[in-house]
């Protein structure tokens, strides 16, 4: 089956949102999309590389291009690895990124929060190694795991590393996990985030 | 315009010989700078653009920001404003009036003075200003002059473009669009005075071009740069749009002009791809200033409240330009 999407006149993001619908709705087969500029031409050819479907350009004017999109029943199904609610964050340090730790912890601080903040929170949080100072009493960014926990996030710390660090009775949050189910999560995740 | 068009375009323009235009546009700088005596110099600039938001009034503060901004993107002070106007003929001229309203507010906070203007007629709403501001020719910030060792310090957060775009097809949250709105009314003026007591090797301001565009500039062929992915300021909902690929042709074409010069590395999401090429409306100002210094500065300005980061590090010239990781 092949379907046709006119997406001529449209204005950006447009033409890639209606692409976007028009491949959810199928199942199998292919979707030509007709754009009228280059620039949205590439717009779709990012999107379903970055959905994995395999597309071709077809040749056309200067204001006349198409792409043909191909959708299997397999790809089909990974065409939205990015739903939030897949997602697993992991925090493997009580900084966010390498260099001065006042920075890092300020920088994680704001991390934690905005991820707090977010409309569609994660699945999960992992953390692991100095990450579970974040989620014990007296902690600057407890009050920011505790918002995500009551809507519903997992918070997960590793034993292993809370009694490394003595802190195996200050867990604030969540609750205590082991590495099988640290690999585990972050293997069934759609997508990983580490700041 | 894209920066490949402009380029070319402006490339075919004679070149004015004035010792006295210390920066012209042969520079691709943010404003044009005139020296009138050893120690004091004009910085002239223009901007103006169609409505990126519904509320004239909050327009209009926008878009007086990012006129107003070249100004301190060149470590000048402005003075003088002017209006540019483009307005529909049958339209209700009180939105026009809010419009001016909101521009005004913004250039009398800015210590600016409105001096007058120009109105047509056109088809489509597109408001801006002319603004002229004084600089001590010796102290003046160009894009130009990072050195190997710097930091890059980003002091407002990216993503305004993409979330405007999904605002305009009604896919973004309320809470989104305050963001934006909130960053894109900020004047960065609160920057550039925080920026004064430290040495400022180069500094811009962050529009149309992307940060990565705007990054390119900066950088002129004659080093490189070390992009900390995870360090630089994000509205959270412009990640979470770009995946949803809610993304724009003018991103596209940026990302088109720097082919082949930037670099991902592989913890680099497609959608921080997306807002690093992401074109600005009253973007903040991207500084590059010695590594001693910007820890202090970016203290300073975390307490004005302005979402802002460490975003990268100058290196000596490599193959690729940019790298992200």
């Amino acid at each position: 089956m092949k379907r046709t999407l006119d997406a001529t006149g449209l204005r950006c993001p447009l033409p890639v949102l209606e692409t976007k619908k028009a491949l959810r709705e199928m199942h199998e087969g292919q979707l030509e999309v007709i754009v009228d500029n280059l620039t949205s031409l590439q717009n779709l050819e990012k999107m379903a590389k970055q959905l994995g479907l395999s597309y071709e350009l077809q040749p056309g004017s200067e204001d006349r291009h198409s792409i043909v999109i191909t959708v299997s029943g397999e790809v089909s199904e990974k065409a939205e690895p990015s739903a939030a609610g897949s997602t697993v964050v992991v925090l493997s340090s009580d900084q966010m990124g390498a260099g001065d730790p006042e920075l890092g912890r300020l920088l994680m601080r704001s991390f934690i929060y905005a991820l707090a903040e977010l409309e569609e929170p994660p699945r999960k949080v992992l953390l692991y190694n100095s990450g579970v100072k974040l989620a014990v009493e007296g902690a600057e960014t407890l009050a920011d795991l505790c918002r995500l926990a009551e809507r519903g996030v997992e918070i997960l710390s590793c034993g292993t590393c809370l009694n490394f660090f003595n802190l195996a009775d200050k867990l604030g949050v969540g609750s205590v996990t082991n590495m099988y189910e640290i690999l585990a999560s972050q293997l069934a995740a759609g997508r990983i985030v580490r700041p | 315009m894209g920066p490949e068009v402009l380029a070319d375009i402006l490339g075919g323009l004679p070149k004015v010989q004035d010792p006295d235009l210390l920066v012209g546009f042969d520079r691709s700088d943010d404003a044009a700078i005139y020296r009138l005596t050893p120690d004091l110099a004009l910085v002239h600039t223009l901007d103006f653009f169609p409505p990126m938001v519904d509320d004239p009034y909050i327009f209009g503060e926008i878009a007086a920001a990012n006129a107003l901004s070249d100004i301190w993107a060149m470590g000048g002070e402005p003075k003088t404003a002017l209006n540019i106007v483009c307005f529909p003929e049958k339209m209700d001229t009180g939105i026009l009036a809010k419009i001016l309203e909101g521009g005004s507010a913004k250039v009398r906070e800015a210590g600016a003075i409105l001096a007058g203007g120009h109105t047509i007629i056109d088809t489509e709403v597109k408001y801006g200003l002319s603004v002229t501001g004084v600089v001590h020719p010796e102290r003046i910030y160009t894009n130009r002059g990072c050195a190997v060792g710097d930091m890059l310090v980003l002091t407002k957060p990216l993503g305004v473009g993409i979330i405007c775009a999904a605002h305009r097809v009604g896919e973004a949250s309320e809470r989104a669009v305050q963001q934006a709105i909130a960053s894109m009314s900020m004047l960065n003026k609160y920057a550039a005075e925080a920026l004064k007591k430290y040495p400022v090797h180069a500094c811009t301001d962050v529009t149309g071009f992307g940060f990565l565009g705007h990054l390119h500039e900066m950088l002129g062929g004659e080093c490189s740069a070390v992009i900390f992915g995870s360090e630089v300021p994000v509205i959270p909902e412009a990640l979470a749009y770009a995946s949803e690929f809610l993304i724009t042709g003018a991103a596209q074409r940026n990302r088109n002009y720097l082919e082949g010069q930037v670099q991902f590395g592989p913890a680099v999401d497609f959608s921080l791809e997306e807002v690093l090429f992401d074109p600005q409306t009253s973007g903040g100002l991207l500084v590059s200033l010695p590594k001693a210094a910007a820890g202090d500065l970016l203290a300073e300005l975390q307490s004005t409240g302005l979402a802002c980061g460490i975003v990268g590090e100058i290196v000596e010239q490599e193959e690729k330009e940019i790298v992200v990781l």
